[in-house]
């Protein structure tokens, strides 16, 4: 099947199968390797994109359900001329070690300031619960969103 | 912490000692950095492994016939293998495929390539091996008095012994023998990036391997030796690692082998990557030790002797069995000075996951037992668990159980006081709710720097200064993620006055620099840092930066009097020695102290154990990057959390009961509420600038801590880890406590 949605704000055409799940899109199709795989089954959240302004596993959305979709990855959240302020402040705090997370880590980030912009400490550790870091503790990572949020 | 005078030498660094961000950074948040899995290159094939379906059986016949699906381009069994089919740094006994008898379930009995990683998997599922099953080994306890034998070898990987002085007098004059057993689990790595590795066949017969590892050199080694081609053919070149944690070595250099096997087959690049299940199944693990310790002490709490068995589960394969369970032995007693050690360390095959190198190298196990039974020795002895350990600590001049003695500065009561300052800061509040019980504890620790007597520990790296002022540096280290590039950065800045923005830093390539070594124990700072250096002063005697302080103009100077700017640092590690009868020697060149605390609150219903705040105190030597070493503290802290409370690969007859993160648990970010780290600095004279280490003692602390803290919630002692709320509630209603 071909199923139309839009990804970065670019309107996408992919043939796909049933079982096809948007991780194998994104990595696979369109070479948008910043999305991560992890675990296959939504543990480890390191594919997180945002799905419709939502964080979701990219693992877990299969076939028609990226139909008419809004996508955003870590290829289209900023550049270094003109990054997103979680990019600078993932920077400044030290929240990146191994990398692997990071991706999945910010998105997650820009999903929660953008439904809450100034959450407490315990809303930015409920929203990270979802991606798992092995290197930083999640402290920085903490850190990094209360300076943001903060302006 | 700083003593006043090393305040001021910091002062005069311009930029060592400086937080300054990741030199790698951008390409990370801007999801560009490639790790290996999102490398691609022209008619790329997929792999799959086909794995035994038994723990421990013979192999009777592989029929692959079905599994000759459309798209399918190669299909390799053991005997398609040009050259050695078995490799291992200590016993090279490890298959890379195997044809005859499976030893663990992570063992791979064929390779598949095909023209998509679904048909090379469908592949795979549709081999058919039949097996004569054999009785399997699943305790080492049993494989050590089992007439059955894993390896033509035996089922013994190793047996250290230290010996000094005479326990047997030592425990005559103790007022008090106290001995306890405890019991650690198969921790798994969890780094987030699956093993991978993507090979790409080159014109001359040779191959380039991309690949997730720690170590590019020894994955060179194994390679070059499955492949039958000589080290200078096989380029291997890190991909950005998503983490290691000492467990992408073998785990890795198997992967890289298997691709280059079915690259060089086919002659098109091959990638192979694990999925997660395949990873826990086929990975090795954190050694499990039983370890049972007998300790005598005087009634002012002074230490008599100590007697300690430990024995390892090395699992079906000898791996680093050797090398970790001889870190265990220099180290068993703890920080302190007791006069008669008797300290034997085994470690034995069984048909479970194989285990091997994991952050901590055999101290984890140690320190969680020793710190337990320091607290059940003063809880004896009706002392304070902080007056027991001043009283025996390590001291400046005084010796360890090995017999070295400690010629630099030994910060173990300063971190000590400094974890009870912080962690006593405000006095226990216990929860209005009776269902809740809070507790502290703290745990202290001594490690060895570096490789020590395990071996060679050398290292070099490449500075490479060009016209224009900027540099390119390399180093036979590797970046893992722990920052490695940005501290290297940092050092050349210093030296040549060059600004950060001006440096770029090579990744490792193996055909570009010479062996460095693994990028283990710790050693990447304190031996890459030196070597560095080292390149450094070359350039700067050849600059004659002294009389000429204007680089630029010597630049121009040196390069017109037809000199290089070329310069290779190669650092030795300090001397050390081994005397492997009796476990007497200089073990390493230097040691870390440290002490981490830890509130608890636990659930006396269910058994839960949340950690409210920990407070980690380090002796780094010095801080090159005051940040990075917070970093590695708040990351260590919380996989010794892990470690302590809820991380543990069940296996059953060798079976992974919990291949994935729905059933292992790693800490998420509602783990730990606070983390405080306190930088101790005393610097070292073997270190660059002073620093010594910190990536791996960050780690072994909050186990033991945890362990005490629930003692002094609960009134119970939990013996073996991780203390999951089963095991508590166990405790409690064996002590009788409230439940």
């Amino acid at each position: 099947m071909i199923l139309n949605f839009t990804v970065n704000g670019k309107k996408v055409a992919i043939e796909a199968e049933e079982d096809t799940n948007l991780l194998e899109v994104l990595r696979d199709k369109l070479s948008l390797t910043g999305t991560k795989c992890g675990c296959s089954v939504g543990k480890c959240g390191v594919c997180m994109v945002l799905f419709n302004g939502a964080s979701v596993q990219a693992c877990l959305i299969k076939g028609k359900k990226m139909e008419g979709a809004e996508v955003l990855t870590i290829e289209g959240l900023g550049t270094e001329k003109e990054p997103h302020p979680l990019q600078v402040a993932f920077l400044e705090y030290g929240a990146v070690q191994c990398g692997f997370c990071t991706p999945a880590m910010l998105l997650t980030a820009k999903a929660l300031l953008d439904r809450n912009p100034h959450p407490t400490e315990e809303e930015i550790r409920q929203a990270l619960k979802r991606v798992l870091c092995r290197c930083t503790g999640y402290v920085p990572i903490i850190k990094a969103i209360q300076a943001v949020a903060e302006g | 912490m700083d003593s006043k005078g090393n305040s001021e030498k910091k002062k005069d660094l311009t930029c060592v000692g400086k937080s300054v961000r990741r030199v790698d950074g951008w390409p990370k948040v801007l999801g560009k950095a490639k790790y290996t899995a999102d490398h691609s290159f022209e008619g790329m094939l997929f792999a799959a492994v086909k794995r035994a379906d038994f723990p421990h059986a013979r192999i009777k016949s592989i029929d692959v016939e079905g599994a000759q699906l459309p798209g399918v381009e190669a299909i390799m069994l053991e005997e398609d293998i040009p050259g050695n089919p078995r490799f291992g740094a200590l016993n090279p006994h490890q298959p890379v495929i195997i044809s005859d008898i499976v030893r663990y379930l992570g063992d791979g009995i064929a390779l598949v390539a095909a023209k998509s990683e679904k048909i090379a998997r469908e592949a795979a599922k549709r081999i058919v091996v039949s097996y004569e099953e054999l009785p399997g080994l699943f305790d080492p306890r049993e494989a050590r008095k089992s007439e059955l034998s894993i390896h033509p070898e035996g089922n013994e990987i190793v047996h250290h012994v230290l010996r000094k002085g005479e326990v047997s007098e030592g425990f005559a004059a103790a007022d008090v023998v106290l001995e306890r057993d405890y019991q650690t689990q198969f921790q798994e790595h969890a780094y987030l990036e699956p093993e991978a590795a993507v090979a790409v066949p080159q014109p001359d017969g040779g191959i380039t391997v991309y690949g997730s590892m720690q170590h590019p050199f020894s994955t060179r080694r194994v390679v070059a030796r499955v492949l039958g081609l000589p080290l200078a053919k096989v380029r291997v070149i890190q991909g950005e690692l998503g983490g290691g944690f000492g467990g992408k070595d073998e785990s890795s250099s198997i992967v890289c082998a298997r691709a280059a096997l079915l690259a060089l087959k086919t002659g098109k690049p091959v990638k192979l990557v694990n999925t997660r299940e395949e990873s826990f199944v086929e990975s090795y693990k954190r050694h499990p030790y039983y370890l049972h310790y007998k300790v005598g002490a005087k009634k002012d709490g002074t230490l008599t002797a100590m007697e300690i068995e430990i024995v390892a589960d090395g699992g079906a394969y000898a791996s680093m069995s050797t090398f970790v369970t001889w870190r265990s032995v220099v180290q068993a007693t703890g920080p302190y000075t007791v006069p008669n050690v008797k300290t034997d360390v085994y470690a034995y095959h069984t048909n479970n996951t194989y285990t091997g190198a994991f952050r901590g190298f055999g101290s984890p196990q140690i320190v969680y037992a020793s710190e337990s039974l320091m607290d059940e020795l003063a809880a004896e002895l009706k002392i304070s668990p902080a007056e027991i350990r001043k009283k025996n600590f390590y001291q400046q001049g005084g010796e360890t159980a090995t017999g070295q003695t400690l010629k630099h500065v030994v910060s173990l009561e300063p971190a000590l006081d400094a974890v009870l300052a912080e962690l006593n800061k405000k006095p226990l509040e216990q929860n209005a709710n009776p269902v809740f019980s809070r507790g502290r504890g703290f745990a202290c620790s001594y490690r060895g720097v570096a490789l020590g007597a395990e071996g060679v520990d050398a290292t070099g790296a490449v500075v490479n200064l060009l016209e224009d002022g900027s540099a390119i540096v390399s180093t036979g280290v590797a970046e893992n993620g722990q920052g490695l590039r940005t501290v290297f950065s940092q050092i050349v800045s210093e030296e040549l006055g060059i600004p950060l923005e001006k440096i770029v830093f090579l990744d490792c390539d193996t055909s570009s620099i010479a062996d460095g070594g693994p990028s283990v124990a710790s050693r990447c700072t304190i031996m890459g840092g030196n070597a560095v250096r080292h390149a450094c002063l070359q350039l700067k005697e050849r600059l004659n930066l002294s009389e000429q302080p204007d680089l630029q103009k010597a630049i121009k100077a040196t390069l017109n009097a037809g000199k290089s700017l070329y310069a290779f640092g190669w650092h030795n590690a300090p001397k050390v020695s081994w005397d492997e009868h009796t476990g007497q020697g200089d073990a390493y060149f230097t040691y870390v102290y440290a002490c981490q605390g830890v509130e608890v609150e636990v659930n006396n219903q269910t058994g839960e154990t949340k950690v409210l705040r920990a407070v980690a105190a380090h002796d780094v030597g010095m801080a090159l990057n005051p940040q990075q070493v917070e970093l590695q503290i708040y990351g260590g802290v919380t996989m010794g959390a892990g470690y302590g409370l809820t991380e543990e690969v069940i296996l059953e007859k060798g079976v992974t009961k919990n291949p994935n993160f729905n059933g292992y648990h790693i800490p998420d970010s509602r783990m730990i509420g606070e983390i405080v780290p306190i930088i101790i600095e005393n610097p070292d004279a073997a270190g660059p600038f002073g620093a010594k280490t910190i990536g791996e003692p960050t780690c072994e602390l909050l186990a033991p801590a945890i362990a005490n803290a629930i003692l002094q919630a609960t009134g119970a002692r939990v013996r073996t880890i991780p203390a999951t709320p089963a095991r508590v509630l166990h405790a409690m209603q064996k002590e009788g406590a409230p439940a």
